[in-house]
């Protein structure tokens, strides 16, 4: 159904050689009380009037970025016997999550020189401008990065993860974590021939705390100080109230 | 879902943790803290680091959980009129001013990458001293006690030089004509302490008062309860606007099995020697000091870590 859906959305629109059609499983992610992560089905179709060249080679590429931050990162060293933090280095802008499908690994999937042109590999998303004078490895601060989100799930690189059926119809799934940055979560798909780009397509996925959660962020930002008396009230109250149960339970 | 991961997402933490593990750890800490009649903040906030709640909300959090479950305690004990309110505020004003002092040193070190050090290594030194007196001192009172008989040794009041200070004043409740630096002092240290520290502080005032300042037993816990809660309510108000990191919905949690875990724990703690508690006690002090320590001397798996820039 959905496949016929895509294809005639394919049909009706006008294009380019070949052209990415998207669709989305759904377009906002809300984080409630009791999120503990998502998953974003990825699908559309590729749209072409002349007959699917037959002479190179197409894979599509995904990235899912979300909201970028500067960033510190710290390395601890031994000093008198304990670990303190050390050296630093700030990263001036890192995606608090991305991921990067391909329907091939991503050598065959894209040329280095695209790489560069549209920034789409996990290196290419971070952006470091300098180190300080002490620090002279920045790029292990930068692999650490690196390293510490994509063990916390928040950097994937999940290559032959898109499905591409008769060089038409593609689908790739990402996992969103549970401890996500609120923000835009800008999407690209991009269309490679023989690893050069062809089309990009672009699109956004809102993420947002909803309800209470939201309220009691938004609160403990913008009105701090009513936030902490509150949270003073709610305390002292939730302790008394426990407490009143349970003796009543006693008698 | 199935209950047993019941998974809650902490608003101002930003992780997403087991409410019942959280419900678990409030309550446990809870039994412990009625059974030996301790604040529990001491022992919460190094649980909550190790269950990856970040320090900085660990800290603030738990000071909002203590002025909570202090409340009752303080009601009851101003009931009984065994808070000397003078020798409180003298206390306060001295603790007022530690906490403003402590959030300023959290905060200058927060910039610096340096308030986990910081926050580890008072843990480390403060119940290391503090479990290793413990547990000497209650070794030394069960071999006195299977020494038979068991002759008390009466505790002469010395006249030290806590004595001779200038700015003397009359604490009528507690029975003393004192110099007020004493006291003053002892409250800001509890203050940079609870604001560091995200104690109460009870486990130092408590000795404070009874060693330094004299004070008589019976008005001693009463009037720790009453600085505390102002002190303790002072620095949530501090973290929660310098840093927001007061996550109520972390600190409710914890406060309903703390509150339940007390009742049970006092239940039991009257059933069991004093002398055997305070070596638990001790003991227990101790494992969760040198488990923060390992994690400070050990090589870490991962020497780098993350953290929001632009705090220089």
């Amino acid at each position: 159904m959905l496949r016929w859906l895509v294809l005639f959305m394919v049909l009706a629109l006008p294009l380019r050689a070949e052209q990415v059609v998207l669709g989305l499983s759904r377009d906002e992610v809300a984080i409630t009380a009791t999120f503990d992560g998502s998953d974003i089905l990825i699908f559309g179709a590729i749209k072409r009037e002349e007959p699917i060249p037959e002479d190179s080679n197409l894979e599509v590429i995904i990235a899912l970025a979300g909201p970028s931050e500067p960033i510190t990162v710290r390395r601890k060293d031994r000093v008198a016997g304990i670990w303190v933090n050390v050296d630093a280095v700030e990263v001036d802008e890192a995606p608090s999550f991305y991921a990067v499908l391909s329907s091939a690994p991503m050598e065959t999937a894209l040329r280095q020189v695209e790489d560069l042109r549209h920034d789409i590999t996990i290196p290419r998303a971070i952006r470091s401008v300098g180190a300080p004078m002490n620090v002279t490895d920045a790029e292990a601060f930068t692999e650490a990065l690196i390293r510490i989100r994509a063990g916390a799930g928040l950097y994937q690189v999940l290559e032959n993860a898109v499905d591409l059926e008769e060089d038409t119809l593609f689908r790739g799934q990402v996992t969103l974590p549970a401890n996500l940055t609120e923000g835009p979560y800008r999407t690209r798909i991009f269309l490679t021939r023989d690893g050069n780009v062809v089309d990009i397509y672009e699109t956004s996925i809102a993420v947002n705390k909803v309800g209470l959660e939201r309220w009691l962020y938004e609160l403990s930002r913008n009105q701090p100080l009513i936030y902490g008396l509150m949270s003073l009230a709610i305390a002292i109250a939730a302790g008394w109230g426990a407490s009143a149960a349970f003796r009543l339970l006693q008698r | 879902m199935a209950i047993g991961d019941m998974l809650i997402y902490l608003p101002i933490a930003e992780v997403s943790v087991n409410a019942f593990l959280l419900l678990g750890l409030g309550g446990m800490v809870g039994v412990l803290s009625g059974m030996f009649g301790v604040g529990g903040g001491f022992l919460m906030t190094p649980l909550l680091f190790f269950i990856g709640i970040p320090p900085a909300v660990a800290v603030a959090t738990e000071a909002n959980q203590i002025v909570a479950s202090s409340f009752s305690g303080v009601l009851a004990h101003l009931r009984r009129k065994t808070v000397d309110l003078k020798m409180g505020t003298v206390l306060l004003v001295g603790g007022l001013i530690g906490a403003a002092l402590g959030v300023v040193i959290f905060n200058y070190l927060k910039a610096m990458g340096q308030v986990d050090l910081l926050v580890r290594l008072s843990y480390v030194v403060f119940l290391g001293i503090v479990g290793g007196l413990m547990f000497i001192e209650s070794l030394r009172a069960l071999r006195k006690t299977r020494a038979a008989g068991g002759a008390s040794v009466s505790e002469r009041r010395k006249h030290t030089w806590v004595h001779n200070l200038p700015f003397k004043m009359k604490f009528r409740v507690s029975g003393l004509y004192i110099s007020v630096i004493p006291p003053l002092l002892v409250g800001v240290f509890v203050g940079i302490l609870s604001a560091i520290m995200g104690v109460g502080g009870g486990f130092i005032m408590v000795p404070a008062m009874i060693y330094l300042l004299g004070m008589p037993t019976k008005v001693v816990v009463g009037t720790s309860l009453f600085q505390i809660i102002f002190v303790t309510a002072f620095t949530t108000l501090l973290h929660a606007t310098t840093n927001f990191t007061v996550d109520i919905v972390l600190a409710v949690l914890l406060l309903v099995g703390g509150v339940i875990g007390a009742q049970i724990g006092t239940r039991i703690g009257t059933r069991m020697k004093a002398e055997q508690l305070r070596i638990l006690l001790a003991a227990l002090v101790l494992v969760v000091c040198g488990k923060l320590a390992l994690d400070l001397l050990l090589t870490p798996s991962e020497i780098y870590s993350l953290g929001t820039a632009g705090g220089h």
